[in-house]
């Protein structure tokens, strides 16, 4: 077989070798240095870990919207980061009004949950909105034409909240019962981080006993996998697609607050980043996967907040964390060169 | 058996005496894909019990017909009755509701579901305890499959699968596309014999094929489509006898 052998190395296959080789070394090269440079205490480590899982749980709650629509649809739905902004933008006229009539400190349960369901049932729908008045009736087009209609979706949405709600970031107010750290089996966390982890958590939880156990669960999976079949099984599909826009729509809805609680400013631009990081996540785990839109928003947001220390902070970059979006987006492309159907994602032909 | 010999393309009344026993009806039912007409006035019927088929070769709109009368696809013209009510524009979901179920071509079972979950499916229309007695008694035929994801199943497990799943939904008529399609010859054997049973069980049973001689051993009354039209319609015995027939459809068998 040996003649074979030079049409099996090509000028992709090098370039792509060299590739992963340069990213190879650069990332050993970038961290080595890091590391022996000691100058980051391995608190501080612990704190950018515990940051990242924080923001990637985040991540992970929009990213499941993501892949949830594309599960049904085989539809990426760019209008989702905007989905998630209108939840956090509309529930912080509520948190404001609990917060200066004292109602958010002297029930701080009580107003959090309001503000959660505020924000997550805003989301819903305009999620809802969307996929009737934008999706539903291209649903037999060329599968380009939703694409750019959910773009255009999105500029509408958040130029909307932009002008209801004014150009200018808000601040959420602060609630003291979430001041200072939890001791956390002896590893201080602070306490918004650990109530962003823990929600995430049980919404995450929610979500895959929701897929797997319920009926509505079920005729979902039927959708994805077939939807003529489904209908054969007397599902309506489009009304099971509705539901998993509203689905989608809780969780960005609740993601919205959670950003919130981590970043404590909101303004009509704040879909962007998170929403295409977020659909990076998605990729990063598989599109289509639940498992792996998981996965991929904890990986991202650890990532994100680990790597520009770790990779750079040895090589005297002043600030590192300024390039957490670079990391982010080069994660994008190096999985969409080497793994572009995710870390569990399967291969899907013809799609 | 039914006995009168119909005629070609003859026209069939609207409601009369004669509907009662009609359970499906087909009357000038014309199915578009985009710009191809793919039937071109298909008027047939199935009456109570029977089971019929339709036969002819690849791209006759065998598929569309069933299609079309399950809600998949929408009849521009035409209409399609089934125990006297015009179910031409429902959508497929509520079709299946009024009792006609599809087991489509190529199985199309979810394969990433099990089996349990599959049949489950069928029943998502229905509820009460008479539900739970059907899997119970449908999942018997598959003992040791139960928790199988349906994708790693035979191809004649996923068929029987997919037929124990169209019975479910528990329909009066049945409609099978393709049930001995990729199947071995025993495997097909055994398929048409569960129709016959099923048939027996009272289920009218509206069944497409490849293999014509089997369908017409199977069926009591036949119908030959070509180009999206129904070019002859008589009983099973005397299609079997058909000089036409025999060349077409039965030829290389």
């Amino acid at each position: 077989m040996r003649f074979r052998l030079p049409q099996r190395i090509n000028l992709v296959s090098t370039i792509l070798w060299g590739l992963r080789i340069v990213v190879a070394v650069l990332v050993l090269a970038g961290s080595w240095a890091t590391l022996s440079s000691g100058k980051l205490s391995p608190d501080a480590w612990r704190e950018l870990v515990v940051f990242g899982i924080a923001q990637g749980s985040v991540y992970a709650l929009i990213a499941l919207g993501y892949t949830l629509v594309y599960g049904v649809l085989f539809m990426i739905n760019f209008a989702h980061g905007d989905v998630f902004m209108t939840g956090a933008m509309t529930a912080f006229f509520v948190a404001r009004n609990f917060g200066e009539s004292g109602f958010l400190n002297a029930n701080p349960i009580v107003a959090l949950l309001i503000i959660f369901a505020v924000s997550m049932l805003t989301s819903m729908l305009v999620a809802i909105a969307l996929e009737r008045i934008a999706y539903r009736p291209l649903r037999r087009a060329p599968r380009l034409v939703p694409l750019i209609t959910a773009i255009g979706a999105s500029l509408f949405i958040s130029n909307s909240i932009r002008g209801i709600y004014g150009e200018q970031s808000q601040t959420y107010p602060s609630i003291d019962a979430l001041q200072g750290r939890l001791d956390l089996f002896g590893i201080p966390i602070l306490k918004t981080q650990a109530l962003v982890i823990v929600s995430a958590v049980v919404l995450m939880i929610a979500l895959v006993y929701f897929v797997e156990r319920t009926r509505t669960g079920r005729a979902m999976r039927a959708v994805s996998e077939d939807k003529d079949v489904a209908a054969l099984m007397g599902i309506n599909v489009d009304r099971i697609i509705v539901t998993t826009f509203a689905v989608g729509g809780l969780l960005a809805g609740a993601a919205g607050i959670l950003y919130a609680l981590v970043f404590n400013e909101v303004d009509w631009f704040m879909g962007f980043l998170p929403g295409i990081k977020a659909f990076t996540a998605a990729v990063l785990g598989g599109i289509g996967n639940i498992a792996g839109a998981m996965l991929g928003g904890l990986t991202l947001g650890v990532l994100e907040s680990v790597g520009p220390f770790l990779l750079l902070g040895g090589a005297n970059v002043p600030s590192p964390n300024q390039l957490r979006d670079v990391i982010a987006f080069t994660v994008l492309v190096l999985v969409l060169i080497f793994r572009p159907n995710g870390i569990l994602g399967r291969s899907e032909p013809g799609r | 058996m039914s006995t009168e010999p119909a005629v070609v393309s003859q026209r069939e009344s609207g409601p009369s005496a004669t509907d009662g026993e009609r359970i499906l009806e087909l009357s000038g039912v014309h199915t578009y894909y985009g710009n191809i007409h793919a039937l071109k006035g298909v008027t047939m019927h199935v009456g109570l019990g029977e089971i019929v088929t339709l036969i002819g070769s690849n791209g006759a709109g065998k598929s569309t017909t069933l299609r079309t009368i399950s809600g998949i696809e929408r009849a521009r013209e035409g209409t399609i009755r089934l125990k006297g009510r015009d179910i031409t524009n429902l959508p497929a979901h509520e079709v299946v509701g009024l009792g006609v179920a599809h087991a489509p071509e190529g199985r199309r079972v979810f394969s990433r579901m099990t089996v349990a979950e599959n049949l489950d499916l069928g029943a998502f229309r229905r509820s009460g305890p008479d539900v739970a007695a059907d899997l119970a008694r449908v999942l018997d035929l598959f003992p040791r499959l139960r928790e199988q994801k349906a994708g790693t199943l035979s191809g004649g497990e996923q068929q029987m699968l997919a037929i124990g799943r169209a019975l479910m939904t528990q329909p009066s008529v049945l409609l099978l596309d393709e049930p001995s399609m990729g199947l071995s010859p025993i495997l097909t054997e055994q398929i048409f014999q569960i129709i016959g049973e099923i048939n027996a069980q009272g289920t009218t049973v509206l069944l497409v094929e490849q293999n014509a001689l089997m369908a017409l051993n199977v069926a009591q009354r036949g119908y030959v489509l070509q180009t999206g039209k129904i070019i002859l319609s008589d009983t099973a015995t005397n299609l079997a006898a058909n000089e036409q027939v025999r060349q077409a459809y039965l030829g290389e068998i």
